[in-house]
């Protein structure tokens, strides 16, 4: 089978129709040819990155450890003994605790898989282990998510930006979230078609979202905001499998999501000089941490 | 178009891609440049380095580098405490440097048997890093390749009989920079490789004419 490369998710979506293959095959395929490995080695390297993320999954729900400011830790727990009790049914629940917890663990310095970022290390393993509950996704379906999860993220950015100093926590939850919708949908047995159209309306669902971190840390508001984008992709995928279609294309939304990151002003671009970086409980949190220092 | 690995990935030890696993790879090639254990380092944190890398654990994570940590070792973040045990005296102050990229870190390393050097580097987003100076000379070392460093003297040839015994070796040269302190006085040259030069190729090289000193830097994964 020849490589064919894809600067664009329609393109892939494309290639992935005309081989009647899932999109994670056309990803797999491309990333062995670039990097002069087998399919299974590659295969394997993701499943090791897979490992990681459930310990970090394992060690985020049950999670007690306070960051060094204090202001994150333990809500994973608290999240997940409250599943079943919620109006949120009880996997869905689970599934935001997993973000919350992966997001706590990167805080306290724990080892995490960047997915795409750091910042927004909870939402893809969040969303593998809803489908772990929910369609009893083996290891090998959620191995192949994570390159579907990654073909999208690669043309975003290429075609955006996944940094949140150039455009925005969008780039960075956002650009998790329509990773993640596009894994579910294609273990859900979704096609690629409808993958794209997941992860069109997650990012719309995000477009905007400002990056504006408390005391400059990765941790208010990034933790929690893990928690609510898996639910964001959850439901973008539930849309595209129930047969809802973006209307604006998902090119075309990719497109929008740099134009909108370019136009955030930079105070909102991880700079922490405005947004809820600047109010007064966000201030007295950086002059503890000045004090800290 | 960035790989696989580089949305999925990498693994690493939060909280920053720049602030934590950047840094720590900057601690990490400052010690392949130092060609070994540093047992005192002195670091002044520039920027957002100085600002927030208490918060996200950037001493911790240049320490660590220092002392061998990959940046997906989870002894990064008691880096400060194994220090001394490790036989590593580190310490850290704030520095002013307004042009320098704002999370540059200046390093001051001294090895057992003496040797010290004087390293400047940026964490450049995403866990990439950019060495720019090394002792009074300019350079650009991504750590990405496997590299050749070598002193030597500004005169006609010394290139050529270092890039002779690559050849010969078979060795390919990606990138090249020289940088002179001023003409005909010592000068510096990186060539970073598709290949981890021996022993026996670095040991040929500082052997040549004009050259003061040959040293491999590895590439940091």
């Amino acid at each position: 089978m020849s490589i064919e490369t894809w600067n664009t998710v329609t393109a892939l979506i494309g290639i992935a129709e005309q081989r009647q293959v899932p999109i994670s095959a056309i990803v797999l395929a491309r990333e062995a040819a670039e990097s002069e490995k087998t399919e299974a080695e590659v295969f394997d390297a993701m499943q090791k990155n897979w490992q990681v993320m459930q310990a970090s999954v394992a060690r985020g729900i049950k999670n007690t450890e306070k960051s060094m400011l204090g202001i994150t830790g333990g809500d994973a727990k608290k999240l997940r003994a409250f599943a079943g009790k919620g109006y949120l049914d009880e996997d869905t629940l689970y599934a935001a605790s997993c973000a919350v917890g992966v997001s706590e663990v990167n805080a306290v310095m724990g080892r995490i898989v960047a997915c795409p970022t750091a910042g927004s290390c909870g939402i893809v393993p969040a969303a593998a282990c809803l489908a772990k509950r929910k369609r009893a996704a083996g290891d090998d379906a959620i191995v192949r998510g994570l390159f579907t999860a990654a073909g999208i993220g690669m043309v975003i950015d290429q075609n955006a930006s996944i940094a949140g100093a150039s455009g925005g926590c969008q780039a960075e939850c956002g650009t998790a979230a329509a990773m993640a919708a596009g894994m579910l949908v294609e273990i859900a047995g979704g096609t690629p078609r409808q993958a794209g159209h997941a992860a069109a309306l997650a990012i719309k669902n995000l477009l905007g979202l400002v990056c504006d971190p408390v005391a400059g840390l990765v941790e208010v508001p990034c933790v929690k905001r893990n928690g609510f984008c898996t639910l964001t992709a959850a439901l973008a995928a539930d849309m595209a499998l129930a047969g809802v279609e973006s209307v604006i294309p998902v090119d075309e939304v990719i497109g929008a999501m740099d134009r909108v990151g370019r136009a955030i002003p930079r105070s909102l671009r991880e700079t922490s000089e405005g947004g809820l970086a600047v109010t007064d409980t966000a201030q007295k949190l950086a002059k503890r941490l000045q004090e800290l220092g | 178009m960035h790989g696989v690995f580089d949305i999925v990935g990498p693994v690493m030890i939060g909280p920053s891609s720049s602030h934590t696993a950047g840094a720590a790879r900057l601690g990490l090639m400052a010690r392949k440049i130092l060609g070994g254990a540093p047992v005192r380092a002195r670091i002044g944190l520039t920027g957002s380095f100085a600002r927030t890398g208490k918060g996200h654990g950037t001493d911790k994570a240049i320490a660590g580098g220092l002392l061998g940590f990959r940046p997906d070792d989870e002894r990064i973040r008691d880096a400060l405490q194994l220090a001394p045990d490790m036989g590593l005296a580190v310490a850290f102050y704030a520095a002013d440097r307004p042009d320098a990229h704002p999370n540059t870190a200046l390093l001051d390393l001294e090895r057992a048997d003496g040797r010290t050097v004087h390293i400047e580097g940026a964490s450049v987003g995403g866990g990439n890093i950019l060495v720019n100076r090394i002792g009074d000379y300019a350079v650009a070392l991504t750590g990405a390749y496997p590299a050749l460093l070598t002193v030597h003297r500004d005169r006609p040839g010394v290139i050529t009989a270092v890039t002779q015994i690559l050849a010969e070796h078979a060795l390919n040269v990606a990138f090249m920079r020289v940088s002179r302190q001023s003409r005909g006085e010592r000068a510096m040259m990186i060539l970073e490789l598709d290949e981890r030069p021996d022993q026996a190729i670095v040991a040929a090289c500082q052997r040549a004419q004009g050259v003061d000193l040959a040293l491999s830097i590895p590439a940091i994964e």
